[in-house]
């Protein structure tokens, strides 16, 4: 069974007057065919309103398609009587980790979300205990969540859903907001919970850096897929993406450049030492 | 047009159990027309920094001085200096709040008593430099996209007139060609307006690519002080800090490892291609691709 297939998808949103009337509507996502398997690391990349978040959301149901079909782990998102299911399969982490967090302990935090679901007490803790040893965060447990750095919070955050034990965790652009070293963290965090957990990943980010180890690489404009692949096919194609707003990381746009210039480069180097080893190739 | 600070110190909730130092004896002169860069880790002391510029905070101890008057002084006219040092805040659509676009851009020329033909000018003006569309000026602010309502939150501060702007992060949560638009838009800004532009920003990429000088903030200290490339030649310390350099900069550094000898200083595409480009084939530097002008 597939993790999140979705069948023609639309999503439209209302547009309304002061009264409250509907003078139009805008198609976020337009008749869209993507499917996710299990234990696959997929990236969404689109530039603002291009309507990846939109796709997202319905990933756990806070949205449902206007038309077409949305399943989560088989399960179809429309039935009222599904969502329990498919908010317990798909766990979503936002852009600002001070509006997830509401706890005033990080242990309390991220047990929050398990006592939600009915988690016997002894159970939850185990869960606590090794949601915050797979993001790192275990030594934090007793601290208050006010203090800490940004990268600390979006990973207790993320503690917060893996404690619930999801099947896939959808993220949309966690590292937004943070430094440089709360980005890389939040990144091992996710990449030791795909090698722990063998939990799907579905991740959204306008950094292009953050996508060179997923599995399948999406692209979205206008609320369309207009691309899809490896990351090495999607970067070989760099006047492609800057057409739908986008980049590609440095690393590929030098080599890119070097190519224009002359050098016989290979088409979509994503790492430092892809570039480097071929550099001394042919030097 | 300088801004000056002399021993500034800042300690948040002094003289209470929460009581941090947040700045420490900060020195530092911006001089008229720079574009400098301000990075540091969460926490670090930017946005404090920041806000004693135009100062809506007052430091602890110390003296600030805009074109060598100390604005602490009981005489000193704040307001007007808030009016010459523009701060656009961090998410600043957050705080668009009026009916349409135009409207919303003339609140602060508004408040500084111009009438109101003298503000839908300069808001027709400011929004012009951020490069916003004519057509959409009449539009609800809360209709647009992220890129267009950080364009009208920007031109809203442009509109006063600053000889200073300082901007938190202006780019955060925009796709890759909003951000370079904006960017390339505030580095026109202050190259057509001769204003002084001082960015705060976490991209060392965006960074590198705009500004001629860098401010590294690091637990309320000023940690380096230099052009890009004297900074990150600072990488392994930057990082030890919670920072990083741009990705060249570890490109040009793994190529010198591996025996290629490149010099380590490119902090930009563009100057790294140039560097390699010597190096492996012996191609001569193009003259002017280097600094100078928006690069990449």
């Amino acid at each position: 069974m597939r993790m999140i297939q979705t069948e023609k998808l639309v999503y439209e949103y209302e547009k309304r007057d002061e009264e409250g009337n509907i003078i139009g509507s805008h198609r976020a996502i337009n008749a869209v065919d993507v499917h996710v398997e299990p234990g696959e690391f997929v990236a969404i990349l689109g530039h603002n309103g291009s309507g990846k978040s939109t796709l997202a959301k319905h990933m756990n149901a806070i949205l449902t398609p206007t038309e077409g079909t949305m399943w989560v782990n088989g399960r179809d998102t429309k039935e009222p009587d599904n969502l329990w299911e498919v908010r317990q399969s798909a766990g979503m982490v936002f852009q600002n980790p001070d509006n997830q967090i509401i706890g005033t302990v990080v242990e309390e935090d991220v047990g929050f979300g398990p006592e939600n679901l009915g988690v016997p007490t002894e159970e939850i803790w185990k869960r606590v205990e090794k949601s915050l040893e797979a993001v790192g965060m275990i030594e934090y447990r007793h601290h208050s969540p006010n203090k800490l750095s940004g990268g600390q919070k979006q990973r207790v955050a993320i503690a917060g859903v893996v404690a619930m034990e999801p099947k896939c965790i959808v993220l949309d652009e966690p590292t937004a907001m943070l430094d440089p070293n709360g980005r890389k963290e939040v990144l091992r965090a996710v990449e030791e919970l795909r090698r722990r957990e063998k939990v799907t990943v579905i991740l959204i980010t306008h950094y292009m850096e953050e996508v060179v180890d997923a599995d399948r690489v999406i692209v979205m404009d206008q609320g369309n897929v207009v691309m899809e692949g490896t990351p090495r096919e999607i970067f070989s194609r760099v006047e492609e993406l800057k057409k739908y707003r986008l980049d590609v990381p440095q690393v590929t746009l030098l080599a890119y450049e070097l190519q224009q210039r002359g050098l016989p480069l290979s088409n979509g180097i994503l790492k430092t030492e892809e570039l480097v080893k071929e550099l001394c190739q042919l030097h | 047009m300088s801004i000056t600070l002399e021993h500034i110190n800042y300690t948040y909730s002094e003289g209470t159990a929460y009581e941090k130092k947040a700045l420490k004896d900060i020195n530092l002169e911006i001089p008229h027309g720079q574009f400098v860069g301000i990075i540091g880790h969460t926490g670090s002391g930017k946005s404090t920094l920041i806000q004693h510029f135009n100062g809506l905070i007052k430091a602890t101890s110390g003296v600030l001085k805009y074109n060598g008057e100390n604005i602490y002084g009981e005489q000193y006219d704040l307001r007007k200096l808030r009016s010459q040092v523009g701060l656009v805040f961090q998410y600043p659509e957050h705080q668009l709040f009026e009916t349409d676009v135009i409207t919303d851009v003339c609140f602060g020329p508004k408040n500084q008593g111009l009438s109101p033909e003298e503000c839908k000018e300069r808001a027709r003006e400011a929004l012009k430099l951020v490069g916003f569309p004519e057509e959409l000026y009449e539009v609800s602010p809360f209709d647009l996209s992220g890129g267009q309502k950080r364009r009208v939150a920007i031109a809203g501060v442009l509109a006063m007139h600053p000889q200073v702007l300082v901007l938190d992060e202006p780019t955060a949560g925009l796709d890759p060609k909003g951000r370079d638009e904006i960017l390339d838009q505030i580095a026109l800004l202050h190259e057509k307006k001769d204003m002084t532009v001082i960015l705060v920003s976490h991209s060392m990429e965006d960074i590198a690519k705009y500004v001629e000088r860098i401010i590294v903030m690091n637990r309320g200290e000023k940690m380096y002080d230099g052009t890009p490339r004297e900074v990150f030649a600072h990488y392994k310390e930057l990082e030890a800090v919670g920072l990083a350099a741009p990705q060249v900069t570890y490109i040009m550094n793994a190529l010198r490892e591996n025996g290629i000898l490149v010099s380590s200083e490119a902090t930009t595409v563009e100057e790294a291609a140039d560097e390699i480009l010597r190096v492996v084939s012996g191609e001569k530097k193009e003259a002017g691709s280097r600094d100078g002008q928006v690069r990449r």
